[in-house]
């Protein structure tokens, strides 16, 4: 179907993104704005931008019908939904194709197929993708969770069914501690809530978070290698790289082999992103979900690629078939991505929105900056407190490493504290340098030796443009 | 003589601790010092807006989950 403007469903970052993406594409663009958002970057580099609604991310960028209602009205032929807000949502998936418009994602059905995790693990499964072992459904009683949990290996978790959010998980190292857990877990189930039933799944203790980015037409699928986000501060992604520094090769194929052929059994169309757990300790990785979007990571990709994959999925949304043989995509160097948000590290990541008084972005060959800032720009509280995504790449990890230190040394945001000291620290740290860490590895590090730097942004003054 | 208490930080503005929770003060009830009046979430973490001063809270001058500045009029004590 022939797309002639495309309507930014989202803000930030990633709508500046996408409106960069669609004009190389020679394509107009709307910006949706909530009533908080008429002055940012997104809005005065599109062509039009379209209100949705009140400050409230629920009221406007979260409203399907207020946003098919504004793509429609501005005249736009496609929407893209960027990443969070409504990029998951198949019901408003749905309604854009049905409005007459062009989802740039995958087909509404890919989308509520994939964000089931039973169904997309059975999916993984079926392709012959290794899932986190376990049991199939509820463990009847104690014998017979011993037996499982002799067939899945321990350490084991006890997970009860009807729990969630981490809650009502404990971890048995061997036969004794689950005959003596096993019915602690189902009491503590039954009376918080109300259903005792509990199921066992591996524990992996020291597990590194690797994602493999895949591109699909529909039909056939390729992978353009992984990404390492083992550096996560809340189950918040902060540093990101790409590739898995801990992989070796014969890994490194059979995970993104992996990826290719479950993209390819569910007929997967546009960018997505198989998210696994990998044990270092035995080089095992397990499939996990499914990211049926763009990701905010996915710079890190594209440099050491050298693919732009949101001009790709804008024209593989546009009908077009997927441009690349899996013989054409090659790695080359290694690329990460700190993530700058608007928060004190000094003082608990206290989020801290404001005005940008001063900037001075970094620059020189191999870093990029993408950013929703400006000089003059008021950081509005209502949203997330993404800045910036500063990405250095270089010929090796090492390189990269000292590349976006220089970078991040030439970083000056005035007017409001950013999380850029806390890159600096990871950048000279003998265990991130060494790439020994794993998902629990920043929260450990930073209980063990709280940051103290100062509570403003750095005091020097941004250098005179020449 | 009321007294208009400001938005401690710009946010949302929330009277109950969830949807569907009761309101942490409703209109003519009595506020003691470090009762929580209601919340401000500011990108995604929520602050308590704990009251610094007694007295009966006569009248909220903003909805649940409207958008508020820092200084903005938040609630008239007397």
């Amino acid at each position: 179907m022939a797309v002639s403007t495309i309507f930014i469903a989202n803000r930030g970052e990633i709508a500046v993104r996408v409106i960069r993406a669609a004009r190389e594409l020679g394509l107009h663009t709307v910006q949706a704005v909530s009533a908080a958002d008429g002055d940012m970057l997104a809005a005065r580099l599109a062509d039009a931008v379209a209100p949705v609604g009140p400050a409230h991310a629920t009221k406007s960028y979260l409203n399907k019908e207020a946003v098919v209602r504004a793509a429609l009205e501005s005249g736009c032929d496609a929407v893209h939904p960027g990443y969070g807000f409504l990029s998951e949502n198949a019901d408003f998936a749905q309604m854009v194709e049905e409005a007459g418009l062009v989802f740039i994602g995958p087909r509404p059905e890919t989308i509520r197929q994939m964000g089931d995790k039973a169904r997309a693990r059975q999916e993984a499964q079926a392709a012959g993708v290794p899932t986190v072992p376990g049991t199939e459904g509820v463990v009847a009683d104690l014998d017979t969770a011993k037996a499982e949990a002799a067939r899945i290996g321990y350490p084991v978790m006890i997970k009860a069914a009807a729990g969630g959010g981490g809650r009502g998980i404990r971890v048995a190292r061997h036969e004794a501690e689950l005959a003596t857990l096993f019915p602690q877990a189902s009491g503590e189930a039954r009376a918080a809530f109300g259903d005792g039933g509990l199921y066992l799944e591996r524990f992996i203790g020291r597990a590194r978070h690797i994602e493999v980015q895949v591109l699909g037409d529909g039909k056939r699928a390729v992978h353009l290698f992984e990404r390492e986000c083992s550096l996560q501060r809340r189950r918040q992604k902060v540093w990101e790289e790409a590739p898995a520094a801990c992989l070796t090769s014969e890994q490194r194929v059979a995970l993104c082999d992996s990826a290719v052929r479950l993209a390819e059994r569910v007929g997967y169309r546009g960018a997505g992103t198989l998210e696994y757990l990998f044990d270092d300790e035995t080089g095992e990785f397990f499939f996990i979900e499914m990211n049926t979007r763009i990701q905010v990571e996915h710079p890190v990709t594209e440099m050491v690629t050298g693919i732009d994959l949101v001009r790709t999925m804008i024209s593989i949304a546009m009908g077009e078939p997927l441009p690349l043989a899996q013989g054409d995509i090659a790695l080359k160097g290694h690329a990460i991505e700190a993530r700058i948000c608007a928060e004190d590290p000094a003082a608990d990541f206290r989020p801290a929105p404001g005005t940008v008084t001063g900037l001075a972005l970094p620059g020189g060959f191999g870093v990029r900056f993408d950013t929703l800032l400006y000089a003059g720009y008021t950081v509005p509280p209502f949203y997330d407190s993404l800045l910036g995504k500063l990405i250095a790449h270089d010929e090796s990890r090492a390189a990269a490493i000292t590349r976006l230190d220089r970078a991040l040394g030439e970083l000056v945001v005035e007017g409001l504290p950013t999380t850029a000291p806390l890159h600096r620290a990871l950048a000279a740290d003998p265990a991130v340098r060494a790439g020994r860490v794993h998902t629990r590895w920043l929260e450990e590090w930073l209980a063990a030796a709280p940051l103290a730097v100062p509570l403003a942004a750095p005091a020097s003054p941004a250098p005179t443009p020449a | 003589m009321a007294k208009t208490i400001q938005a401690p930080l710009p946010g949302t503005f929330y009277r109950a601790s969830a949807p569907g929770e009761p309101p942490f003060k409703l209109e003519g009830d009595a506020v003691a010092v470090g009762d929580t009046v209601g919340l401000i979430e500011v990108m995604k973490s929520f602050t308590p807006v704990v009251a610094e001063e007694a007295g009966t809270l006569i009248a909220f001058h903003v909805e649940n989950e409207d958008a508020v500045m820092a200084g903005q009029p938040l609630y008239d004590l007397g």
